[in-house]
């Protein structure tokens, strides 16, 4: 008698589990089908503001998509030969471009380090302190340099250090952040030893944090590097220096130029893409290596 | 293990190099700035630096200053917040410093108990510890100046052309054709209200019981209507045009970023090991992303700007076709990470092709791409503001306009505070919604 009762509560109770279970997955399927709805609705509708907000439409412009870049190439085809003097004769301001970027990771990682010491829990010099230094990279990381690079153009003049500023100033609180993540995983014990000798807070993190997080900092460096490589030649675009800057006294001059245009463009593509490659490449080898 | 008897075999070698290496980085990175230090001409820096510029900005951007300005032709008499058409005081009515007499004379009290005296083509100002300075505009002469002291002082410069004076008080000028007495004040003035609004000068205390009453200031429309209506449509802070512009911002990086990951998901199946079988396809489909992820953001927006113009259009875009081979990159990662078991029991229940992908695939990567799909939404609104001035549109373009007149400081320090507002908003609500979405899979990270 009691297995019968017990087996009939217990196909009772599969039962409910059943409803229950195929009521969750129904309720999970119209979630998921409200939010794929909404996200429809939501690019479709924002697609169409900023189709009307635009000065030429999409369906106007999407036929002349390929009328700037045909007269560029058919500019460049023509004086093919021009070409190869052209990219020597930019090259200073590509190394310009790229040593705005090389310097200002330097800074900024310098700026980063010390930062994401002080605002790591366990590391921190002042404890108490962490909370101001976390809002700070907050801060640092929310300004666009674009922002900084414009505001410094205005009081400095133009040229390469208002972008080196601004790029640098925004990678401290990029790299900070993630620097911060990395320094949580570091072990406290050599920090510990090294306190146990006698070592000041500075030499606790050069010699007992540094060496451990080291190829981890690197690897982040090496991608924001190439990161700063690209906003270093926006910046240039706007007024300060660098290939940016070439790029568009050779563009608004407009037609009669555009092999300038095509030598910048092949000139950047390159940079960015042999960055990219070297950088990847390192990353791999000092992830792959631990 | 083998490291470890490595060291033991050669150990003073291994503490030279790490020695060498410990003096060798720094001095490399010393010796780097060294030759950008000369490479960016930085001892130049202290000449062409214009600290002038710094201190301009810097007021500005916490005060502001009221022009009484006299015509010297007509005799007409004006006073406008910033000398703004747009911040102009309605006839008849002025700040309670400035007195006028009658049609000629007008006295505007400065800070500091300083005292100016407009009569006729005649200024006095009376500058407490110095003296009565008078100044005399004739149409033959131009500005005659007569100082109690023989000198002129440096804060006053003088020709015959133009005369001004600055003091703690304000600021004087007199050319032929104007006079002009400037009063600096703190704050932004005419932030919520325009001088022709009713509702101008009011205290917040006064607005609310407004609100609250009956009694309709402006016909036809409720108080509270009223008051937002000439918020909105204030002409000096132009804060529509201000917040459409925000959301300008925001539509360029939400559109961009969606529509990047919508073109590369797909594609990114094409371009993964495990799920595509034909070489040639993979290694195009990867030159693709390759392709537009080198070409960068910079160079896809000029070139799309020639085809659609300027506007929120063509940055969301520009930040589309860029992502687009940052996002099949990682996404073709992702897939060729995929456990490879859950795929084959979805298959072994009978499951057709779209359906393994979507109950066996899809589940597995979506942590990673949500997460990073928020992390690049919220990057790319700090992008989408850089393209914005490139391409114009958005609040992009409006700093680099109100930077260009290089005198509406007190605008440029507010979008700057906007933008840094609507980043950290997006940050926050991007990380708010990883931790959520990601936390309720256990397959998170």
């Amino acid at each position: 008698m009691s297995d019968l009762t017990a087996g009939q509560t217990g196909v009772a109770r599969v039962q409910d589990v059943q409803a229950a279970y195929m009521a969750m997955t129904r309720r999970k399927r119209l979630y998921g089908s409200v939010v794929l709805i909404v996200f429809i609705a939501l690019m479709v509708s924002g697609f169409q503001v900023a189709d009307g907000r635009n000065a030429g439409g999409f369906w106007d412009g999407i036929g002349n998509i390929f009328q700037f870049p045909g007269e560029v190439l058919a500019e460049a085809s023509e004086k093919i030969a021009n070409l190869p003097g052209l990219m020597w004769e930019f090259l200073p301001s590509l190394i310009e471009t790229v040593n705005i970027a090389a310097a200002s990771t330097l800074l900024g990682a310098m700026g980063a380090v010390l930062i994401s010491l002080l605002s790591t829990r366990g590391l921190a010099k002042w404890p108490r302190l962490i909370g101001v230094f976390r809002r700070v990279m907050d801060i640092l990381r929310a300004v666009p340099e674009i922002v900084i690079a414009l505001v410094l153009i205005f009081i400095l003049g133009g040229g390469p250090v208002p972008a080196m500023i601004a790029i640098a100033i925004h990678t401290v609180g990029a790299l900070g952040k993630l620097f911060s993540e990395v320094n949580e995983n570091a072990s406290l014990k050599p920090v510990e030893g090294l306190h146990s000798v006698g070592a000041t807070w500075g030499q606790r993190m050069w010699l007992g944090v540094i060496p451990q997080v080291a190829p981890n900092y690197l690897s982040y460096a090496l991608l924001r590097f190439e990161i700063n490589i690209r906003a270093s030649a926006i910046l240039g675009f706007v007024g300060s220096g660098g290939i940016g800057y070439d790029l568009k006294n050779a563009f608004s001059w407009g037609q009669g130029r555009y092999d300038e245009v095509a030598a910048i463009f092949l000139l950047l593509f390159g940079t960015i893409v042999l960055f990219d490659q070297v950088s990847s490449r390192y990353r791999n080898k000092l992830i792959g290596g631990e | 293990m083998t490291m470890a008897s490595d060291a033991g075999f050669d150990a003073s070698g291994f503490f030279r190099r790490k020695k060498l290496m410990a003096f060798a980085v720094p001095a490399v990175i010393l010796a780097y700035f060294v030759y950008i230090f000369f490479a960016f001409d930085i001892p130049g820096l202290a000449d062409r630096a214009r600290m002038d510029n710094a201190r301009i900005l810097v007021a500005d951007s916490y005060s502001y200053k009221t022009h009484v300005t006299r015509d010297n032709r007509t005799g007409d008499l004006t006073i406008a917040v910033e000398g703004e058409n747009k911040g102009t005081w309605p006839e008849g009515r002025s700040p309670d410093w400035v007195s006028v007499e009658s049609e000629e004379r007008t006295r505007v009290a400065l800070k500091h108990g300083h005292e100016v005296l407009i009569d006729g083509n005649t200024l006095r100002y009376d500058v407490p510890g110095y003296g009565l300075i008078t100044a005399e505009v004739s149409r033959r002469e131009g500005v005659t100046l007569d100082l109690p002291t023989d000198s002129v002082p440096g804060w006053i410069s003088a020709s015959s052309a133009r005369v001004d004076i600055t003091t703690e008080g304000g600021r004087v000028t007199l050319t032929k054709a104007r006079t002009e007495v400037m009063r600096y004040a703190f704050g932004w003035e005419l932030f919520w209200f325009t001088l022709d609004s009713p509702f101008y000068g009011k205290s917040f205390g006064e607005l609310a019981g407004l609100v609250v009453s009956g009694d309709r200031v402006v016909e036809g429309k409720s108080n509270l209507a009223a008051i937002i209506h000439d918020i909105w449509n204030n002409r000096m802070w132009q804060h529509k045009d201000v917040m459409w512009a925000i959301f300008e911002t925001i539509l360029m990086a939400f559109l961009g970023t969606m529509g990047a990951a919508i073109v590369a998901l797909p594609l990114a199946f094409a371009a993964a090991r495990n799920f595509s079988p034909f070489m040639v396809v993979r290694a195009v489909v990867r030159r693709v992303f390759d392709f537009v992820r080198g070409v960068d953001a910079l160079i896809w927006t000029i070139i799309l700007a020639r085809a659609f113009g300027p506007g929120p259009l063509t940055g969301a875009l520009a930040i589309l076709l860029t992502d687009t081979g940052s996002f099949g990159k990682l996404f073709s990662e992702a897939l060729e990470n995929v456990d490879k078991r859950e795929i084959e029991g979805v298959q072994s229940t009978g499951a057709k092709l779209l359906q393994r992908y979507r109950f066996g695939v899809i589940p597995q990567i979506t942590p990673i791409l949500l997460s990073q799909l928020l992390y690049y939404l919220e990057s790319n609104t700090r992008s989408a503001t850089i393209i914005g001035a490139i391409t114009g549109g958005g609040i992009g373009l409006l700093l680099t306009q109100a930077m260009i007149t290089q005198k509406d400081w007190e605008e440029v320090s507010y979008y700057i505070i906007l933008i840094l507002i609507m980043v950290m908003v997006m940050d926050t609500v991007s990380g708010w919604l990883r931790r959520r979405l990601i936390s309720s899979d256990d397959s998170g990270h």
